[in-house]
């Protein structure tokens, strides 16, 4: 598998998370996911986005795609805020600290193929999304 | 401040979203809708969301919220034209809008309120 291209925006505040929206769209477009699988992809775009504004203080997206025996598009949300101390339950579906559904991450995980989450308290979250072709 | 328009038709109130939703515009449409339902004493809302490319989390908890402070204001609510893709999603997801009505169309969306106000119409 390679990266046939990688590029960063900036994540930081509620119009950031209409651009992450559109420009997850654009790229699983071009790299030919069903209408559906886009959908998917960038409705966890969107949940992902919100948490890293609201919970990590802002942060960054790495927008790849990818190509190799299968094409695919993966997304890397980065922040520095204060990490999630219990993972779990952070995955859990209903558990939410602040005002949300709690559907934030557990769904996200369903609407993609891939999803890995490093998370340290006082140094911030990485989630790594990929939706295969 | 960028606003979504709310049309009056009659007793019911029309909202067809158009822009891709930002949070801060979906709090401000939840409000203004409370507000003008109790302004106008509307029965109804229709929510258009035909345009709509994708509904999170953040976006299906104030269809949900719409729906019950219209209830609690003696108002019925009906989310009429979401996309296929966007069902499939939302239920992935783990939302089912429950509470909220839904219609396929416009047209089936404006039944349901007609129905819910004159109750069923006579054959």
């Amino acid at each position: 598998m390679s990266v046939v291209h990688s590029d960063t925006i900036p994540v930081s505040s509620e119009s950031d998370i209409v651009m992450v929206r559109r420009r997850v769209r654009e790229l699983a477009s071009q790299v030919g996911l069903s209408l559906v699988d886009q959908t998917k992809l960038v409705t966890a775009a969107s949940e992902l986005a919100r948490n890293t504004v609201v919970y990590g203080g802002g942060g960054t997206l790495q927008l790849e795609s990818l190509n190799g025996p299968r094409s695919g598009v993966r997304l890397i949300f980065t922040d520095q805020g204060p990490g999630i101390p219990d993972l779990e339950l952070a995955m859990r579906d209903g558990f939410t600290t602040g005002t949300g559904l709690g559907l934030g991450l557990g769904g996200a995980k369903r609407l993609v193929n891939e999803f890995q989450i490093q998370s340290t308290v006082g140094l911030g979250t990485k989630v790594a999304l990929t939706r295969w072709k | 401040m960028e606003k979504i328009p709310i049309l009056r038709m009659g007793e019911f109130l029309l909202v067809t979203i158009q822009v891709d939703m930002h949070d801060r515009l979906a709090m401000t449409l939840q409000e203004d809708l409370t507000n003008r339902i109790s302004e106008t004493g509307a029965r109804g809302v229709l929510i258009d969301i035909s345009s709509l490319e994708i509904v999170d989390s953040f976006i299906g908890r104030m269809l949900g919220n719409i729906a019950a402070m219209s209830r609690v204001l003696d108002a019925q609510t009906v989310v009429v034209g979401m996309q296929p893709a966007v069902a499939i999603t939302l239920v992935e997801l783990g939302m089912s809008l429950q509470g909220v009505r839904t219609a396929l169309n416009v047209d089936a969306g404006m039944e349901v309120l007609r129905e819910s106000v004159d109750g069923p119409r006579a054959m």
